[in-house]
């Protein structure tokens, strides 16, 4: 993604994601939700946020061997990046369809893996790119533009 | 409407600390699926759902959910309702099914989340629903 102009830095995080934690996952993006509501952001910056990072997170917990998520704050933007090394996606286009999933039933148990995942992220995001390679994993940049008030 | 109001309507026991009893409710969504919820709720929506897992207080948290109701006579563990009572989530359990649960609220006034004017909520999209991101395949 090309840079923003005149932006300032606030804050960079990186929070580690493990791999088959049900019950943890989502910690990550709750902790966010809370650095973000401290800063002082708009509410809907701070949801689409919570609800791109959430998705991600689970999608790292769900299908990898374990990854990241990098955030950095600026004056203007939210950058996230989140990474696993993980099996990757064969065809990205049919994951980022609706209802399209690969996940087991204890999944499903837990409320996810109904292929809304990807779609929830894109819907959230500013803009959102995914690289994935078969065999070593799967990285998502998401953007999210805000400025004061909003 | 209130959550002590919506206790008396679905006859549900209040599962956390008797907190938050006047929190107030804007809409009601029924759902299991947690991505839906994630899409289609709003700030303040009472969520009514047959999944009792940890993750339901984790979406609750994201989405700013008003509760959930758990239907069917369901519980979730302690840890859930633990991290509720940190949260200040109130978690109710309702012996009436999903289907009679909603219609028992909906009867007495309280709408869906996609029945709600997205210009009275304070933190609407600017119909970034419709649209989202344009994706970029590297």
């Amino acid at each position: 993604m090309a840079a923003a102009g005149n932006k300032q830095a606030l804050m960079s995080i990186t929070y580690d994601i493990v791999a088959g934690d049900f019950v943890r996952g989502g910690e990550a993006a709750g902790k966010l939700k809370r650095v973000l509501q401290q800063l002082g952001l708009g509410a809907n910056v701070i949801r689409r946020t919570a609800i791109a990072t959430y998705e991600a997170e689970m999608n790292v917990v769900i299908h990898s061997y374990g990854g990241q998520l990098s955030v950095d704050i600026t004056s203007e933007t939210i950058e996230i990046i989140c990474s696993d090394c993980g099996p990757g996606i064969p065809d990205i286009d049919q994951a980022l369809q609706e209802g399209y999933s690969t996940a087991s039933d204890d999944v499903r148990e837990m409320g996810f893996g109904a292929g809304m995942g990807l779609p929830n992220i894109r819907r959230s995001a500013d803009e959102f790119s995914i690289t994935s390679t078969v065999g070593e994993g799967t990285q998502l940049q998401i953007r999210i533009l805000h400025k004061a008030g909003e | 409407m209130k959550i002590k109001d919506v206790m008396e309507l679905i006859e549900a026991k209040l599962l956390t600390k008797k907190e938050h009893l006047e929190q107030e409710i804007l809409s009601v969504c029924g759902a299991d699926l947690m991505s839906d919820v994630l899409a289609f709720t709003r700030a303040k929506t009472l969520l009514l759902t047959g999944l009792t897992s940890v993750q339901t207080v984790r979406t609750a948290q994201v989405v700013d959910l008003a509760g959930i109701v758990f239907v069917r006579g369901k519980s979730p563990g302690s840890e859930v309702i633990e991290m509720a009572n940190a949260e200040g989530l109130p978690l109710l359990t309702t012996k009436h099914p999903l289907y009679e649960t909603c219609g028992r609220l909906y009867l007495a006034g309280l709408k869906g989340c996609s029945e709600l004017d997205s210009g009275k909520e304070a933190d609407s999209g600017s119909g970034r629903e419709q649209t989202g991101a344009n994706v970029n395949h590297i």
